[in-house]
């Protein structure tokens, strides 16, 4: 096939880019602005430094969404077999009901509670006189109806305010059940500065809650953790997939297709494979701490990204029998996943993209454009902190501000009787002096080129003067950029949700992530915006059929 | 299954919502904003309120919505939301351009007791409103009422936009409640066949289903001008269609502004339409339109045409309770059998009014206001149903019931359609009976044997 490069006639320079994005703001907000907008240099054995995790400017149309969303929605609504109950008024279980995309397989158990919403609906009494008796009896009938084996419950906004003592609550229903793990999350929307807080909220109760309550041993032999996973158009299925085939056995994954007991038993894995390292670092810190398994970042997303990723754990394990196995899986996966790159790539070589979400992804989904051999001009991340940006090395210089300062550290110490550093100083030190890095995560800032613009949460009006002066190929986002992009007639791609499609991850997602950017770059539809009279609206006469 | 948790038998919950039929008053107070021409909702909250409220309505009609958020912190949640709202009036002004802001509260910023009247003229007094712009607002807390209230709220605070001059300005007020934005373009399209002058609020056609052409306009062309809503308060009168969504503003227009009003259902099937022609007919002194009237016919004809699929079909019902009672009464005309109606709205007069409607049915319906969908596949287990008919999550039901199903009333995230096509009038109600009779020969189709299967239906 002939090979098709669009030549791009766009020409712009980052720094007129970057001034006219900050021109319309008042001062207050150009000035913030101008810290959270970063022309990417290459410096010398320095990451340039980029203002992030600070708080949304009101008024400013933002992407971001809040710490329920990120506790709820984000980490806990993938787990299918906990009842998830969220004490507030009605709206915020019911937007976070099944519109995440969070595949699920209620496997032989059948148990799955992900298809159904859980609310106290707090009416204005319940704010008036405080909401415990309802959630108790909330609680007790979500007991009665389904005899759980576990019952999650979600502060919002007026719970804090209010100040109902929901881990009291939980505890004594705990206690009253016996059969049952009841615990809650105190995180209302306000707290932090975006969905991030929610995570951490989530990753400390889960990992106070239910990590560690089963210590019965999983067979396999190289037992790992994938965090930061979450089943997105079935992600976590094709990497689950993957795994199998290597023989490399996922006791949980945090938390796509999850359940209660693969949280349970998370500390008898031997190795943490941290994918989203935005929404799930804390708990594979907590697990190295407590009890001995190391972390490594991982990245499935893009097929050169999951060999080397399969490597690394193969390379950790250190076995033999698994290497061979890894890089036969690899021989195996790779030809069907080149020979579609081939056929794409003719069509999509030097291509642009732009994209602007999450806290791993606008770094993760570099790696399939640039299989596709196409360039990221401009990303940033929604919710991230400086260090998905710069690298976890700049994390003991970060300042604790007022609105993290509210989000609960927990102190975890070595388990008493379990703690088990599952290799020794001299194995670790071998592993490091070979090039083998725990972890470490780079950031985003030293993978994008000299010239580049990363914008940390980018809003509405930024994002608009971006597609009209840089005029990407391909825009990724989230639901609330989807159309207002669109209308200018450049695709836009979803890169929470997926839109329809996925998986993205592993080999087969490459494949399925190469063909739906080739549809959407390429898709007719973007060449029907001008109706011909609007092309060519000049008269020659009236009722002329010559 | 999907819903396989889901029992047979029926137990009393007093605290538990299950499967809501409902949401929170703010996205009804964001969709009603939306349909005043230049207009920037805001939510006074914090930011996942707006975040969730703008993705609902964007998967909704597949259409960008823009809203802004006080994005309140913790530290806001203590000391109140005056800054933030103030920052924002600033904010929105100088990028956006919009011609009016209008706020809405939420669950948060109702806790804290933040006043947004009081706001509002701080901000007027300050300057930060520029010549010519406005801010209006609404008080929607979550904890009271649905999205349907809130609905009701923003419409009414449109409502007290008006400016009455003493000079009548011969035209009628027409507030169309929470329909889609082809049936508020259809609303119009009928009124203006009639020969009726009206101002019609809010007006979401042309912003929520507008043109792809390569350009995007943050503020459409569509929607009522705030010049349209100053006049209502020199209309000849106010048709308010709905007693939840738009009564409370038409009693408004009345009780300050002396324009009177008529509180009628929303004209969904044959009757309620009827009553709505009649009474623009009467109130603007003229004679219908053959056009019209022809209309209606055809409505009719395929009515009689189709009655034998039809003819005492059950069906379960749920929605919001104006859209119900309209379509519980068209159901009822169609010889068909709506049994089970819920909605999450609350309210006695909603089960009083649909057993008005079905109290010639040779059964007792299951009605409940307040109650959710778990309840309603519990009440289909218990007494099967031959169609569904409500938002986009009755698809679990009716996939696990293997039931057919409509997709009517919001949110439907995943069919299209509504945005274009009409559901209310007499044109809508040929759609209705088309998608109705759809998914109930289709099921024919697929269950019949092979020697009865039919060519002619």
């Amino acid at each position: 096939m002939a090979i098709n490069i669009k030549k791009k006639l766009v020409q712009w320079d980052p720094v007129d880019v970057k001034a006219e994005l900050l021109n319309k703001y008042p001062p207050k907000v150009a000035r913030k602005r101008a810290k959270q907008i970063l022309i990417n240099e290459a410096l010398e054995n320095e990451t340039p430094e980029i203002s992030a995790n600070i708080r949304t400017i009101p008024g400013i149309i933002s992407m971001r969404g809040c710490t329920y969303a990120g506790c709820k929605g984000v980490i806990m609504g993938p787990t299918r077999d906990i009842v998830n109950i969220t004490h507030g008024p009605i709206g915020c279980s019911f937007y976070s009901w099944l519109t995440r995309r969070n595949q699920t397989d209620a496997g032989p158990d059948g148990e799955n509670y992900m298809t159904y919403c859980f609310s106290t609906d707090m009416q204005d009494q319940d704010i008036i006189f405080g909401g415990e008796k309802k959630l108790t009896e909330a609680i007790q009938e979500a007991y009665d109806l389904f005899h759980p084996k576990s019952i999650a419950v979600f502060a919002t906004c007026p719970v804090g305010l209010i100040g109902d003592d929901i881990h009291t609550v939980t505890r004594n229903m705990k206690e009253k059940f016996g059969d049952c793990n009841v615990y809650a999350f105190s995180c209302e929307g306000y707290k932090g500065v975006s969905q991030s807080a929610g995570h951490h909220i989530a990753n400390n109760q889960v990992f106070k809650h239910i990590v560690g309550e089963n210590d019965a041993v999983k067979p396999g032999k190289f037992k790992i953790n994938l965090l930061g996973e979450y089943n997105i158009g079935g992600d976590g299925f094709e990497i689950d997939r993957i795994f199998e085939k290597c023989g490399i056995t996922a006791i949980s994954t945090f938390s796509g297709n999850s359940t209660y007991d693969q949280f349970a038993s998370a500390h008898t894995a031997d190795l943490n494979a941290v994918m989203c390292h935005r929404s799930i670092n804390y708990v594979a810190d907590m697990l190295e701490t407590k009890y001995g398994i190391p972390w490594i970042k991982v990245n499935f997303t893009g097929a050169d990204a999951t060999a080397k990723s399969l490597r690394k754990i193969a390379e950790y394990f250190g076995d033999k029998k698994l290497i061979k196995t890894v890089e036969k899986v690899i021989a195996e996966e790779m030809p069907a996943v080149e020979a579609v790159r081939k056929d794409v790539r003719s069509r999509t070589e030097g291509k642009t993209a732009m994209i602007f979400v999450g806290g791993s992804r606008a770094h993760h989904y570099q790696e399939l454009f640039k299989e596709m051999g196409m360039k990221t001009i401009s990303a940033g991340y929604e919710f991230a902190h400086r260090d998905d940006y710069e690298g976890r090395h700049v994390l003991p210089t970060l300042k604790v501000d007022a609105d993290s300062r509210n989000i609960e550290e927990i102190e975890v110490e070595a388990d008493e009787t379990r703690y088990n550093p599952r290799k020794s100083v001299e194995e670790m030190k071998a592993l490091e002096d070979a090039g083998y890095k725990f972890k470490e995560y780079d950031g985003l800032i030293p993978e994008m080129a000299e010239g580049t613009l990363i914008i940390d949460d980018l809003n509405q009006y930024e994002a608009e003067k971006l597609v009209e002066m840089m005029k990407p190929d391909i825009f990724c986002a989230g639901i609330k950029e989807k159309f207002s992009v669109q209308k200018l007639g450049v695709p836009m791609k979803q890169l929470h949700s997926y839109d329809s499609g996925g998986p993205y991850a592993g080999f087969q997602g490459a494949i399925n992530f190469y063909q739906e950017i080739d549809r959407l770059v390429n898709s007719k539809v973007w060449s029907y915006m001008k109706a011909p009279w609007q092309e060519n609206p000049q008269l020659t006469a009236s009722y002329c059929w010559e | 299954m999907l819903l396989r948790h889901t029992p047979k038998k029926i137990t009393e919950r007093k605290a538990l919502m299950i499967n809501p039929a409902k949401t929170c008053q703010p996205i009804g107070a964001m969709y009603a904003s939306l349909g005043i021409h230049g207009c920037l909702p805001h939510s006074h909250g914090s930011q996942g309120c707006c975040s969730y409220h703008r993705s609902t309505l964007i998967r909704h009609y597949k259409e960008p919505v823009s809203a802004s958020t006080s994005a309140f912190t913790e530290g806001a949640s203590v000391f109140g939301g005056q800054a933030n709202m103030m920052q924002s009036i600033t904010n929105i002004f100088s990028v956006y351009e919009p011609e009016v802001i209008a706020v809405h509260t939420t669950c948060l910023s109702e806790t804290i007791g933040d006043d947004l009247p009081q706001i509002t003229k701080k901000a007027h007094t300050e300057g930060k409103i520029p010549k010519g712009k406005y801010v209006i607002s609404a008080s929607t807390p979550s904890y009271v009422g649905s999205h349907v209230t809130g609905f009701s709220n923003m419409v009414t605070s449109m409502a007290k936009v008006a400016e009455p001059t003493g000079k009548k300005n011969h035209k009628l007020n027409i507030i169309p409640g929470w329909v889609e934005p082809s049936d508020m373009e259809e609303i119009k399209r009928m009124v203006k066949l009639i020969g009726v002058e009206s101002i019609l609020f809010p007006d979401t056609s042309g912003i929520l289903n507008g043109p792809l052409s390569g350009e995007y306009k943050m503020f459409p062309d569509g929607g009522t001008t705030m010049e349209q809503l100053r006049s209502a308060g020199d209309s000849k009168g106010t048709l308010a269609l709905g007693e939840w969504c738009s009564a409370d503003a038409a009693r408004w227009l009345d009780k300050s502004c002396k324009v009177p009003c008529s509180v009628l259902d929303m004209p969904f099937g044959l009757k309620a339409t009827d009553r709505f022609i009649d009474a623009l007919r009467i109130i603007a002194g003229v004679n219908i339109p053959d056009e019209i009237s022809s209309e209606r016919g055809q409505l009719v004809d395929m009515i009689s045409d189709m009655h034998q699929y039809l003819f005492q079909k059950k069906v379960a019902l749920v929605g919001d309770p104006d859209q119900l009672i309209a379509m519980t009464e068209f159901l009822v005309t169609l010889d068909m059998q709506p049994i089970h109606i819920v909605t999450g709205t609350s309210g006695k007069k909603f089960e009083k009014r649909i057993r008005e409607i079905t109290k010639d049915m040779p059964y007792e319906v299951n009605v409940k206001a307040g109650g959710d969908m778990f309840l309603l596949h519990q009440w289909i287990q218990n007494e099967p149903v031959d169609l569904i008919m409500g938002n986009t999550y009755c698809k679990y039901i009716a996939r696990d019931e293997d039931i057919p199903y409509v997709r009517w009333g919001f949110p439907i995230l995943d069919r299209q359609g509504h945005q274009y096509f009409p559901t209310v009038g007499y044109k809508g109600g040929i759609r209705l009976l088309e998608k109705m009779l759809g998914v109930l020969m289709d099921r024919l189709d697929r269950d019949a044997k092979e020697q009865e299967f039919e060519l002619v239906l």
